[in-house]
């Protein structure tokens, strides 16, 4: 079976709690915060001011450069405010305020059930439609997609590759997508290959869903859909895009700047790929995503398909709410996960599961001295050497840091994971990496020409 | 709301093993060597054993206590292992003070000098046992003959090695299904190949090891004396030289136990690789040549040496620079 090349770890995928369940509606939220930065790049900029009344489905921000995104209302109703709010993190950002009063969609949104396959567009139109919608990459980083689908010149698309991995553990909810809603995805495939121009399309999945590859099998036998399921090993981390180019295609993203169709391979997420089938063919911007709330200590794990800016409070209370005692929330999964402290705060494009740890779960491991025991050098999926580059972070060594890579890591977290004498390895890699990247950027002006 | 939240970055989890668990396993691997032992040689066995423990987690403790501060970190059972692996260098008939001063060294000398755990550049245990060769020659090297039934004697009392060494016995009539089992006469660890190779698997299932280091060493070895035995004749010897080789002295207990040791190996699989090679290597020439009968201990020491070299220039495979677009 598939897999990528380097390193990697077998974390308890913990899936069991969540993946039995199906989809359920969210109930709607009385009042919802939607954030203008919930994308990789530029914030959106918003359309709409204190008083205005808007429609679900209407857009109320506005992409603001090439890397941004659209943002539209999840529900109806009346601006109540567009002011600085505090996010999951406490942090403060600038969010615009809705007061739901009952639902009423924009007109030209179709809610229709029945599954329309043909699509006759031209790929300019399609992006440009993806673009309206504001799609993002849904699979936790948040790239506005239709900047994945403009191909820059010089540069081909062979492949499109569908994240339905899901390596993170806990998580459930493009499996459940893969599995409730097979048939939009095949669909959301076909229109991707459409814009992209290419004849292969494949879709990796992990091989702990044997029935998500099953059905969707089946499904593309039934409907003659040209696409390819490849079943890949259970991995962390499988589902990083770079991985998975590699386990799919046997070719490796350059170290940066390198980008995946610098090999010709443009990946989307699997819930991604549904959002685009609405999106082009049901005129539906992105308002809505499935989000797995689990947990061992959630008495009623769910997948929840949960309005943007529902408040995370009110999904964990459906699922069962808190445990009693001291609690980590984790907006994601485990391994990548951000933990939050404000529960209030809402669900975002990029926000595939609330996962609760508590008890011993919660607390990290108490640090003792490295043995060098060269686990984390085993584990690392780039090839990087954690212990060496997170003491150097650690002592400042920056330029020595920088010789050794430190900017192709991933921030997986395997070599933390796998460290038994508990050192927190990426908190130093990350500092250090957030450190190069100004120092790289600081260089790159200086040098630039000048006019 | 009554909840109190823990935030940290990512990730959120951790794996099942930490150096005490890793320890722990070590420990395990090494019972039924330690059990061979006590059936070849009786209860001295268990009374080196149990000195060599005891001393090397005390002197750690009074150490760190009284000179170094700091939390104590005896309860991760690196000193206990410390001390089992220099009890399997040392003959069952040591007395009991040596052993004692061996454990000094290893523990006060060899690790706590550097600065403890993760610090020591070479092999605490080694240290000891060639300290004490050194030191102390004659009860180094004097091995009681052991008491079990179907001991042949060919070696009367000496180790395979030193008797083929000084001449007295031939590799052709060295009994290579005693040597596997345990009947023969050496340290408490070195003379039970096949427990030593059950503890072995052990730990490649845990994943404590990985199988580059021993593989490197005892396959440097076999294709070391191969082409000696080649360069010799041929024949039979062929096979018979390596398979006596790998069987005898240290070599079982070096690549599995000795030179796999975390502080002292390099980090990268390549870098592995050429620290194993390096000691299979060394220990043949000392082996053959060397006025030593046996080389493993001084082989693992200087190779400890190299390894932060090797560390500096040996860097793993990177993802995106290995295969070219094709």
């Amino acid at each position: 079976m598939k897999t990528f090349p380097i390193g990697g770890v077998h974390p308890s995928d913990n899936k069991k709690w969540s993946c039995g369940r199906a989809i359920e509606v969210a109930e709607l939220p009385d009042v919802v915060n939607i954030p203008l930065g919930q994308h990789i790049g530029a914030p959106a900029a918003a359309k709409v001011a204190k008083g205005d009344k808007v429609l679900t489905g209407q857009l109320i921000a506005e992409a603001s450069s090439f890397m941004s995104a659209n943002i539209h209302s999840p529900v109806s109703g009346t601006v109540t405010a567009v002011d600085m709010v505090p996010n999951g993190q406490g942090l403060r950002q600038m969010m615009i305020t809705i007061k739901r009063e009952g639902d009423e969609w924009m007109p030209e949104i179709d809610r229709t059930p029945e599954i329309k396959r043909e699509c006759a567009l031209d790929p300019a139109a399609i992006i440009a439609k993806i673009k309206d919608a504001g799609i993002v990459g849904m699979g936790g980083a948040t790239f506005p997609t239709h900047v994945k689908l403009s191909i820059p010149p010089g540069c081909k698309a062979e492949y499109l590759i569908i994240n339905g991995v899901e390596c993170e553990p806990y998580l459930t909810s493009d499996h459940r997508t893969m599995l409730e809603r097979g048939e939009e995805l095949l669909v959301g495939v076909e229109i991707l290959k459409r814009a992209l121009g290419v004849d292969k399309a494949v879709i990796g999945i992990e091989n702990n869903k044997p029935d998500a590859i099953a059905h969707l099998r089946a499904l593309i036998a039934d409907k003659s859909f040209a696409v390819g399921v490849e079943p890949l090993k259970v991995q962390y981390p499988q589902g990083g895009e770079k991985q998975l180019i590699a386990a799919v295609t046997g070719r490796q993203v350059p170290p940066p700047p390198g980008l995946p169709i610098h090999v010709g391979a443009v990946v989307c997420n699997a819930s991604t790929a549904v959002a685009v089938y609405e999106a082009v063919q049901k005129n539906k911007p992105l308002i809505e995503r499935v989000v797995t709330v689990t947990g061992k200590s959630v008495s009623e794990p769910r997948n929840l398909l949960a309005r943007m800016g529902t408040p995370v409070a009110k999904l964990i209370e459906k699922a069962g709410g808190l445990p009693e005692g001291d609690v980590k929330v984790v907006n994601g999964g485990p391994m990548m996960g951000r933990a939050m402290v404000n529960l209030d705060s809402p669900v975002t494009k990029g926000c595939s599961g609330i996962t609760v740890l508590s008890g011993v779960e919660a607390r990290r491991v108490q640090e003792s001295p490295c043995i060098k025991c060269a686990k984390c050098v085993g584990a690392c999926p780039m090839g990087l050497e954690p212990y060496l580059i997170s003491k150097m972070s650690r002592k400042k060594m920056w330029e020595s840091v920088e010789g050794e890579r430190i900017t192709d890591c991933i921030e997986c977290g395997c070599c933390q994971y796998s460290c038994p004498a508990g050192i927190p390895l990426l908190d130093h890699i990350r500092l250090g990496k957030q450190t190069v990247m100004g120092i790289i950027r600081a260089r790159a002006a200086a040098n630039a020409p000048k006019k | 709301m009554a909840n109190k939240f823990f935030v940290a970055p990512s990730p959120h989890v951790h794996g099942s093993q930490s150096t005490r668990s890793l320890m722990r396993d070590v420990l395990v691997a090494l019972l039924p060597a330690l059990a061979v032992s006590t059936w070849v040689y009786g209860t001295d066995v268990l009374t080196v054993s149990a000195i060599a423990v005891v001393s090397c987690v005390v002197i750690e403790f009074l150490i760190q206590k009284f000179l170094l501060g700091g939390e104590p970190t005896v309860s991760n059972l690196s000193a206990a292992v410390t001390g089992l692996l220099l009890a399997f260098n040392l003959p069952a008939s040591i007395p009991w003070w040596i052993v004692v001063i061996g454990s000094a060294v290893a523990i006060g000398v060899a690790k706590m000098t550097f600065g403890g755990l993760g610090r020591n550049p070479f092999n605490p245990a080694l240290v000891g046992r060639v300290f004490l060769l050194i030191a102390y020659p004659v009860q180094m090297t004097s091995f009681s003959a052991p008491t079990v039934e179907g001991y042949s004697d060919a070696f009367s009392g000496a180790t395979p090695l030193a008797a083929v060494k000084s001449g007295a016995v031939s590799v052709e009539d060295a009994d290579l299904l005693n040597m596997f089992g345990g009947a023969v006469s050496g340290s408490l660890g070195e003379i039970a190949a096949a427990a030593l190779i059950v503890g072995g698997i052990y730990l490649l299932w845990r994943k404590v090891i990985t199988w580059h280091i021993p593989v490197a060493v005892l396959g440097s070895m076999a294709v070391f004396a191969f082409a000696v035995a080649l360069l010799n004749g041929g024949g039979a010897m062929l096979y018979e030289l390596p398979a006596f080789h790998l069987l005898a002295g240290g070599a079982l207990l070096g690549a599995i136990y000795m030179a796999t040791d975390y502080v002292t190996s390099p980090m990268t699989y390549k870098g592995m690789l050429i620290y194993g090679a390096g000691i299979g290597v060394i220990t043949m020439v000392i082996r053959l040549w060397g006025a030593y009968p046996e080389g493993m201990s001084f082989a693992i020491l200087l190779m400890n040496s190299v390894a932060p070299l090797i560390n500096r220039y040996v860097k793993p495979k990177r993802f995106g620079l290995t295969t070219a677009k094709k």
